[in-house]
């Protein structure tokens, strides 16, 4: 009985889960410039425009590399700190990590807020690069997350051995802590990049009017009207964050990540 | 290797980049959007440094209190269902086998990932007469005619549940995956059926967690910002969007600035209300 229901719940729930995405597959293989479901005829053009159509291609390719920038500065932001907060014995420093964690858990329009009042004031607003340190500060609490969590795994007497056998800071951190946590930077930075992917507000308000991301690409299509080409974007992003999530779980371990305490998933 | 304090001034040379990073780009742009919230509007979107309150008094009108209650109405409403749909569905997924877990956090994390502007589209297209349910209903001879389900407060608030669906999920797993098995097993040898003891061991046990969940919920819906629009008519828009409304096409960035101050009390308050009632929940 027990198990029955928990079939039709977790059926239920992966079906509410899944209905808009289906859906939006269907609009995305229509032959014609049309949004209906059934789907009618079948064509892969609408997937060719992403690419073809110079205006989509440009959403796609400012995406990319905002994402691309900002998850590797939020690396580099996170990776420092949480080193020597894991090697240092020096309370007041944790005062960094939490306000890494703190634009991550406000509403994320006060942080594209006050970062559109300080740009407009120091007189960058609108420049390009401006997009990437504010989504490598929104989104450094991902890489500061999984590389506390990678610290923590680590055992202290592995690097206390190689400290014995004469190895200097910099040797131990090349040879023994970095293989050791280069999963937690991989995972950290896979998470901050698929989110920054997807990320609309803050990217509008600091470049919304000089740079068009894909998300702003999609919202200011939504005015006009739609297109198919929207839905075939959603599924190309949805696919690509499985993608990169699943390839975390394969070569990481994801439940551990997620906070489970041991690698059985228990 | 010990962890030891920093002796010489070149032990804190690691520490420097991300804390200038931070402060400089996170601390200051705060600081500056409290300076603005005081400072006094000019005409044709400018501002001068002031210390009035004007942006505060202005945020005190019938208009924004409705719009700040039905903010948080509507915050609360999704943090709920939120809560009592994912409880029992996090609670089953850490029994089950982990290669089952793996593809259906693969899953959550996906979707958590989408952008509001995406998660928008696909409800509006599963809401609409062209490709919407409704279409499949017909199909089923359930329906006698295709129909719009959107705008409306159902299709904004099914919307949010399903944004904001995954992230209960993820935020209720660490303390269901480490839930103590012998809790249940106890209550199952004492003859109670899993039902029961879900009810009666596993949720009371998990009272302090469901309240942070709760809060934290509720905060990530409170930032909801494009569904509202997508989805609802204006009187379902949320303060995210007045504040967006007010900075870029008002351009009135103090009373923009004032309003997110505003939310940033009000969330911080939500945060503190989740510490104090963890600890009387540890002391009793």
């Amino acid at each position: 009985m027990i198990s029955m229901f928990r079939r039709a719940y977790f059926f239920l729930i992966g079906l509410f889960l899944a209905l808009p995405l289906i859906v939006v597959a269907g609009v995305s293989v229509n032959e014609k410039q049309t949004l209906a479901f059934p789907p009618q005829g079948f064509s892969l053009s609408w997937y060719g425009e992403i690419f073809l159509n110079p205006e989509w291609r440009n959403a796609l390719f400012a995406s990319v590399t905002l994402a691309v920038l900002s998850a590797a500065l939020a690396v580099a932001i996170a990776l420092p700190l949480s080193w020597f907060l894991w090697r240092r014995i020096a309370p007041w420093a944790n005062i960094f990590q939490l306000l890494g964690v703190a634009p991550f858990t406000l509403p994320p329009v006060i942080t594209a807020l006050g970062m559109l009042t300080f740009w407009a004031t120091v007189g960058f607003y609108g420049q390009p690069w401006t997009a990437v340190v504010s989504h490598a500060i929104f989104f450094v609490t991902l890489p500061l997350v999984t590389l506390s969590l990678g610290f923590t795994s680590i055992d202290r007497s592995l690097v206390e051995a190689a400290s014995t056998m004469g190895a200097d800071e910099r040797t131990i951190f090349r040879t023994v802590v970095l293989p050791l946590i280069l999963p937690y930077i991989v995972s950290g930075y896979a998470f901050a990049f698929v989110l920054s992917l997807n990320e609309y507000i803050v990217a509008y308000m600091t470049v919304g009017f000089t740079v068009e991301t894909l998300p702003i690409k999609i919202f200011n299509a939504l005015r006009y009207g739609y297109t198919p080409t929207m839905a075939s974007v959603t599924i190309l992003f949805v696919t690509t964050a499985a993608v990169i999530f699943g390839l975390v779980a394969r070569f990481g371990d994801l439940p551990k990540l997620l906070g489970a305490m041991s690698s059985d998933g228990k | 290797m010990r962890r030891e304090p920093p002796q010489t001034l070149g032990d804190y040379a690691p520490l420097l980049f991300p804390a200038a990073m931070l402060t400089i780009f996170f601390v200051v742009p705060f600081g500056t959007m409290i300076a603005v919230s005081f400072f006094q509007r000019q005409q044709g979107g400018f501002y001068t440094p002031a210390f009035v309150f004007d942006n505060y008094a202005r945020f005190l009108s019938v208009f924004f209190g409705g719009v700040l209650g039905f903010s948080l109405l509507l915050a609360i409403t999704v943090a709920i269902c939120c809560v009592v749909l994912a409880l029992p569905f996090t609670y089953m997924l850490t029994r089950m086998a982990r290669k089952v877990q793996v593809v259906w956090l693969v899953a959550l994390l996906s979707i958590l990932s989408l952008s509001e502007v995406i998660i928008g589209f696909a409800w509006s297209t599963l809401f609409s007469r062209t490709a919407g349910i409704t279409n499949i209903l017909v199909a089923l001879d359930i329906m006698a005619e295709a129909k719009a389900l959107t705008p409306s407060f159902g299709a904004v608030l099914t919307g949010m549940v399903y944004q904001a669906f995954p992230y209960t999920v993820l935020v209720l797993f660490p303390a269901l995956v480490r839930l103590d098995p012998t809790l249940t097993e106890a209550a199952r040898t004492l003859g109670a059926s899993p039902l029961k003891a879900f009810f009666t061991v596993v949720v009371p046990a998990l009272r302090n967690t469901i309240t942070a969940t709760l809060i934290m919920v509720f905060i990530f819906a409170l930032g909801s910002y494009l569904l509202p629009q997508l989805l609802g008519r204006p009187q379902h828009w949320t303060l995210s969007v007045l504040i967006t409304d007010q900075a870029i096409y008002q351009s009135n960035m103090p009373f923009a600035a004032a309003m997110a101050v505003f939310l940033v009390l009000v969330t911080l308050g939500l945060v503190a209300l989740t510490v104090i009632a963890g600890r009387k929940g540890e002391a009793a």
